[in-house]
């Protein structure tokens, strides 16, 4: 993984000198527009389909198709890929999830090309190694994981389609997630700022 | 009573693949315009300098959340069919810190990280990398942490039927509090403006 990161931080190194030549980028929507416009989707997710919206168990179900396709006798023995994997007459992948998650990164790309913003960089703060980054990146990604399916949803599936139907524990869930980020951002604090 | 629509068979399950993708589109668009593909405004929020996560997210919650009691009050929309997954308060709250403690260190959700890495950030791509490894681990521990997983089932349970109060009453407040929570907000981007990444980029 070390020498997966060093190759990744090479290649933005070799592209250091012309990033910086196209910053005609726009600049981002009025927040409280952009939270209309996301709970508007969010609104025609539940009206349409009777669901809010997610990401993480998108994620969820790639993995339990990969484990199923190296090791399916070890899969089969899990209750957790079981669930992902479903009773075997339709393709997994098939899932809504995975197809509404394929769209976030189309919509991403979309909104990022109109506004000039699409451009191969490492996104931290001044006094941060790229190497250093990209390390927090994956550990940080990976607590992310554990954390959403212990909580049964990230910040998209639990605190802000749970919320919105004010679900109990999709409140409680939001809530400890400022209370994890303040408390652990002290110690972060070189990485941003 | 017509919605949601997908629950009265309005439309096949092939079908809800593409809306699927539609919606998707409209997602990761508004994450983008919001300025989470950028892991620096995100964790900007730790540090009060940049609120546009409790911002958008706020006003999202607010916005889906008026629409939804406003479409049932009217008797467009079922609210008993839109499913209200079961609350397990210890693992979802040990869940919930795990995630803060995450988006902190590596500086997006999984949302947010899709977005970034169709806009070129490989600390995204990285990230998304680690969401597949955290979840492969969450899968092969599962045996091992399933009473667990398992615990404190309060079963399908609102704010509102939790504190005996009324649905209307419950929605009033949390715009109240969303309105309180932009003003500190507001304010504290203005004391911590120099920790606004924002402004640099």
């Amino acid at each position: 993984m070390t020498s997966l990161i060093k190759s990744f931080s090479h290649v933005f190194e070799k592209d250091e000198s012309h990033v910086h030549v196209e910053n005609n980028a726009q600049p981002y929507w009025n927040p409280y527009i952009t939270g209309i416009g996301l709970g508007l989707v969010l609104l025609a997710a539940y009206v349409i389909m009777g669901r809010g919206l997610g990401a993480s168990g998108a994620v969820s179900t790639v993995v339990a198709v990969g484990v199923n396709t190296i090791a399916p006798e070890h899969a089969s023995g899990n209750q957790f890929y079981t669930e992902y994997l479903g009773d075997g007459k339709t393709n997994p992948l098939k899932d809504w999830l995975v197809f509404e998650v394929l769209g976030v990164i189309a919509g991403g790309f979309l909104s990022g090309t109109l506004a000039h913003r699409v451009k191969k960089g490492i996104d931290k703060g001044p006094r941060v190694s790229n190497r250093t980054r990209l390390i927090y990146a994956f550990i940080g990604g990976g607590l992310m994981g554990f954390g959403a399916k212990l909580a049964r949803g990230c910040t998209s599936g639990q605190a802000l389609s749970g919320g919105a139907i004010l679900n109990l524990g999709s409140w409680a869930f939001m809530m400890m997630i400022f209370a994890g980020g303040y408390a652990a951002a002290y110690f972060m604090r070189r990485q941003w700022l | 009573m017509n919605a949601p629509f997908f629950k009265f068979e309005l439309f096949s399950s092939d079908v809800s693949l593409i809306i699927a993708f539609v919606i998707g589109i409209g997602f990761g668009f508004m994450l983008e315009r919001g300025g989470f593909g950028s892991a620096r405004i995100l964790a900007a929020q730790f540090y009060f300098g940049n609120m546009r996560v409790l911002k958008v997210m706020f006003t999202a919650i607010v916005t889906a959340m008026i629409g939804i009691y406003f479409l049932s009050v009217i008797g467009f929309m079922d609210l008993s069919l839109i499913y209200v997954s079961n609350t397990y308060i210890i693992p979802q709250v040990l869940g919930g810190l795990i995630l803060g403690v995450g988006f902190v260190i590596g500086g997006y959700c999984p949302g947010t990280s899709m977005v970034a890495f169709s806009t070129g950030k490989i600390d995204g791509l990285i990230y998304v990398l680690g969401i597949f490894a955290g979840i492969f681990v969450f899968g092969e521990l599962f045996p091992l942490i399933t009473n667990f997983y398992y615990s404190t089932d309060m079963g399908s349970v609102t704010i509102p039927s939790f504190f005996g109060l009324s649905y209307g009453l419950v929605v009033f407040l949390v715009i109240v509090m969303a309105i309180g929570a932009f003003a500190v907000a507001e304010w504290s981007e203005k004391k911590f403006a120099d920790r606004n990444p924002e402004k640099s980029l």
